[in-house]
């Protein structure tokens, strides 16, 4: 550890070399379940979107059933009937279910990927639906089949559409996260609720906290920047 | 007629004045369900033995009391920006805690007790056989400092806010045994079937007191005053026998 850095940490009582590392692990908790459930999410999004812009209701009908659960019910709530819920089904403690969800991670993982999936469904099913006629007719002017179509022309240019929108779910989301700590999982905001609770300094642990999460969003802003800047290429003027 | 108005109200306002010049206004914080201390009855009322007691202390200080719930970890920061004047909800007396609240003289203290499923057979004091178990806690209690500091790097410690949700998640087998304030576990823990006390209770602390701003040193008088009454005259032992099977008076 440089000196100047052990110094800065003899001189206060909070910010000690454990309290530190438990920040550290909050943050590598909260990275960890805030991208595997974005990752994951996307992955069953795009079908169901696909699904979702269906004409037929049995396909469209219970895609759109579960988007409206889903975003019609808070997060917490989800949570919690997730977590609890299924410690509660009889004799789920004996089946090899339990070794999975007897940790809260992987009850919190399920949640967040299920609610920011629905969110996500509904972004790019938006951004297909806008899709300009002129480009599906051209499309199909030129015999391309229906998955042809929808890998060449109508998904890329939903994605165009879609990733200014998503990339506000995805700051949503990492927000969203903080409430994994009512479910015992130390990600950020349980490190911070721990250390409140040991010094009783409501100020130092919650904006160092804070400090962190703002941190985590604006490199989540560049990485967004770069990717509309890569997808909107061609919108832009030859010599910029 | 304006000035017969004004004349009116400048009355009325000063016959209240008079009257509340005896009755001082105070706003006492709990934190519900903590069973037996603070919890709400069948028909929604608030009630238990701190409850009562701050009902006879009230009563005993000739102050008109309001009582305010309020969640465990708004508990001090709600005290110092002077949403209520007392915090009456089983806090124990700690170094850190005096630092930032004025604390009255010890009103109870009660142990903390292991409870666990009738199948746990450790012995909770036993490092080695008690490695690799998960420990339920309330985060920031007295009961959470003792396992951090003597277990915390032997068993897995989950910290809860509410003790429902610890029982809930000891129901459900994620927790193999859980440390917590004595009489709370005996009535959520013990209530239920299958489950038992698994351990010596522990003493901890310095035992409960009313928690205060800093600068309300009149009041922490008044308020030892009335307690040391209650405990004489009677009154104490009557509220404690109402809920207790044993002697927590301090």
């Amino acid at each position: 550890m440089p000196e100047f850095l052990a110094e800065l940490l003899n001189q206060n009582d909070i910010f000690t070399g454990p309290t530190i590392m438990e920040y550290w692990g909050g943050l590598v908790t909260t990275v960890q379940l805030v991208f595997l459930s974005l990752i994951l999410g996307l992955l069953v999004a795009v079908p169901l979107a696909i699904m979702r812009t269906s004409k037929n209701p049995l396909i469209n009908g219970p895609v759109w059933f579960y988007t409206y659960i889903f975003r019609g019910t808070p997060l917490l709530i989800q949570l919690y009937i997730i977590y609890y819920g299924l410690a509660q089904i009889e004799g789920i403690q004996q089946t090899f279910w339990w070794d999975i969800f007897r940790e809260a991670f992987y009850p919190a993982l399920l949640a967040f990927t299920l609610n920011t999936a629905a969110y996500t469904t509904e972004i790019i099913r938006g951004a297909i639906v806008a899709t300009p006629s002129g480009e599906i007719e051209a499309a199909k002017a030129y015999g391309m089949s229906w998955a042809l179509r929808m890998r060449r022309i109508i998904l890329p240019s939903a994605a165009r559409r879609g990733v200014q929108a998503y990339s506000n779910e995805v700051i949503f989301m990492l927000h969203a996260s903080a409430i994994a700590s009512v479910v015992t999982l130390v990600d950020l905001t349980g490190a911070a609720r721990n250390i409140y609770s040991r010094f009783y300094a409501p100020f130092d642990a919650f904006i160092f906290v804070a400090l962190l999460y703002m941190a985590l969003t604006f490199m989540l802003v560049f990485a967004f920047r770069k990717l509309e800047n890569y997808l909107l290429q061609h919108q832009r003027p030859v010599n910029s | 007629m304006r000035k017969l108005i004004v004349a009116a109200s400048v009355a009325l306002t000063m016959m209240a004045g008079v009257a509340h010049a005896q009755e001082r206004n105070l706003r006492i914080a709990f934190d519900v369900p903590y069973e037996p201390f603070e919890y709400k009855d069948e028909n929604g009322e608030l009630t238990g033995f701190e409850v009562e007691l701050a009902e006879a202390m009230c009563e005993e200080m000739n102050a008109n009391c309001e009582f305010v719930i309020q969640a465990w970890d708004g508990m001090i920061p709600g005290l110092l920006a002077r949403k209520f004047d007392l915090i009456m909800s089983s806090m124990s007396i700690t170094p850190e805690r005096a630092e930032r609240v004025l604390f009255s003289e010890p009103y109870y203290n009660t142990p903390g007790g292991w409870f666990g499923p009738e199948s746990f057979n450790t012995d909770v004091t036993d490092m080695a056989a008690m490695e690799g178990m998960t420990v339920g806690v309330q985060r920031g209690t007295t009961m959470d400092t003792f396992v951090t500091e003597e277990m915390g790097g032997v068993v897995t410690i989950k910290r809860y806010t509410t003790a429902d949700d610890m029982v809930l998640d000891l129901e459900g087998q994620r927790l193999d045994v859980v440390f917590v304030d004595y009489p709370v576990g005996e009535q959520t823990v013990l209530s239920k079937d299958g489950f038992k006390e698994v351990g010596e209770p522990v003493k901890l602390g310095q035992g409960v007191g009313v928690a205060m701003r800093k600068r309300d040193e009149e009041l922490a008088q008044e308020v030892n005053e009335a307690l040391a009454t209650l405990k004489e005259d009677g009154t104490y032992n009557t509220i404690m026998d109402k809920y207790f099977a044993y002697d927590i008076k301090m």
